[in-house]
């Protein structure tokens, strides 16, 4: 049975090695040609192509067995599970005090979970870093070919934007800064603000944009924020571990400088998340900044 | 608004989010299924702010109906550049039926 031979081989690594690999037949494209579905393209394909979509099929159900299993075991929304909640039941009865935020989710995701966010935000760093990688051109690379994607001469769009703009800045802005007071907070109001800066350059074309993000601002930005995060919160971990007296003081809950290094923290993340998504995006469209 | 309201309107919304990820990920052309992914995630940014969460709310209207649908788009427009420079240096005619086709003209003029 040949399944049962490419499995072995392929268990053993050498599918590859003994035997040429069948080329699958060129798929013709016609117009009167019925629609490929994923079973014709099976047909065409060798017998070990089968194998990694079973297979594939397979690791898939397994996964998703386990997971609704998983939720299954949990207790029912809404109900009281003071087994399983002792984390949460702590984070909500002091964490106002120790954190000093209002908007406990703030103090969870920066102060308790601080790490995970800085893991976030690696990600997205990771992120940009592969698109440039990947879409960059060169400097020398001919730069007078047009845009073959302008819609800075779309009077809908550019009025629109005009009107809208300065409520989404300002929206941005406003979460980002209070992150730690109402609900948002660093990767909202960044991805609110990414995604403004991203309408005002569909708008009105890199040279309004280009006020905000140019590539030296965005290198500048994006490390120097990582690296205030790294810092800081390495101080604050150091010294609470410890047991050090630090100068940064938790404040009166409240007021709008308090809780900590919160509000920095939020301002560092959400600029790394607003530079990351308009990177992406100018990488996708121009493939330059 | 009462109890009952609040009810039908989740319901409603809850129906409205299974039919917008079953219809995103069935639809054969590629820009109208990002439209309708995209209203998913408007649907589920209402959702999350009904279920008191209105941190995930702001990033899901922001992230979900926003960036990624921008970023999605703008993918699907280089897949078609890149497809269309293939074929054009392979010398055969474009296959008319892979759905990428949105009536967005490109004013590009590549010889």
């Amino acid at each position: 049975m040949k399944l049962k031979d490419d499995f072995k081989k392929w268990l053993s690594y050498d599918l590859d090695l003994d035997e040429e690999p069948t080329m699958p037949e060129p798929i013709e494209f016609d117009d009167e040609a019925p629609e490929i579905t994923i079973w014709h393209r099976l047909r065409q394909q060798g017998a070990h192509r089968k194998l990694y979509y079973v297979v594939a099929v397979i690791c898939s159900a397994v996964l998703a067995f386990t997971l609704i299993l998983t939720v299954s075991g949990m207790p029912r929304y809404g109900e009281d599970a003071e087994f399983m909640d002792t984390v949460t039941y702590e984070y909500l009865a002091h964490g106002m005090e120790y954190t000093g935020a209002v908007n406990i989710v703030s103090g969870i995701i920066l102060e308790y979970r601080a790490f995970d966010t800085l893991g976030e935000s690696f990600v997205l760093f990771c992120a940009v870093t592969c698109v440039l990688v990947l879409l960059r051109l060169d400097d020398e690379a001919d730069s007078s070919a047009p845009s073959y994607h302008d819609l800075t001469h779309d009077i809908v769009l550019r009025r629109t934007a005009r009107a809208i703009i300065p409520l989404i800045f300002v929206f941005g802005i406003y979460v980002l800064l209070n992150g730690h007071l109402s609900p948002g907070g660093g990767f909202s109001g960044g991805a609110v603000l990414g995604a403004g800066i991203i309408l005002l350059s569909s708008a009105y074309g890199e040279e309004a944009s280009g006020k905000f993000v140019t590539e030296r601002t965005f290198r500048i930005v994006t490390t120097s924020a990582l690296l205030f995060y790294c810092v800081g919160k390495s101080y604050t971990f150091y010294t609470g571990a410890n047991g050090i007296e630090t100068f940064i003081g938790n404040g009166r809950p409240g007021d709008i400088l308090s809780a900590g290094l919160i509000l920095p923290l939020n301002v560092a993340v959400g600029l790394v998340v607003a530079c990351t998504m308009y990177g992406i995006y100018r990488m996708f469209k121009e493939r330059r900044f | 608004m009462t109890p009952e309201l609040t009810e039908i309107l989740k319901i409603s919304l809850l129906v409205l989010l299974v039919v917008a990820a079953v219809a995103s990920s069935v639809m054969k052309k590629l820009v109208p299924a990002l439209i309708v992914f995209t209203s998913f995630s408007l649907v589920m940014s209402v959702i999350w702010m009904l279920l008191e969460s209105p941190d995930l709310a702001i990033t899901e209207a922001a992230v979900g109906a926003g960036v990624s649908g921008v970023l999605f788009y703008m993918a699907l427009k280089r897949m078609e550049r890149i497809k269309r420079e293939y074929i054009e240096k392979d010398g055969k005619a474009a296959p008319e039926n892979d759905g990428e086709e949105d009536g967005c003209d490109n004013n590009e003029t590549k010889g």
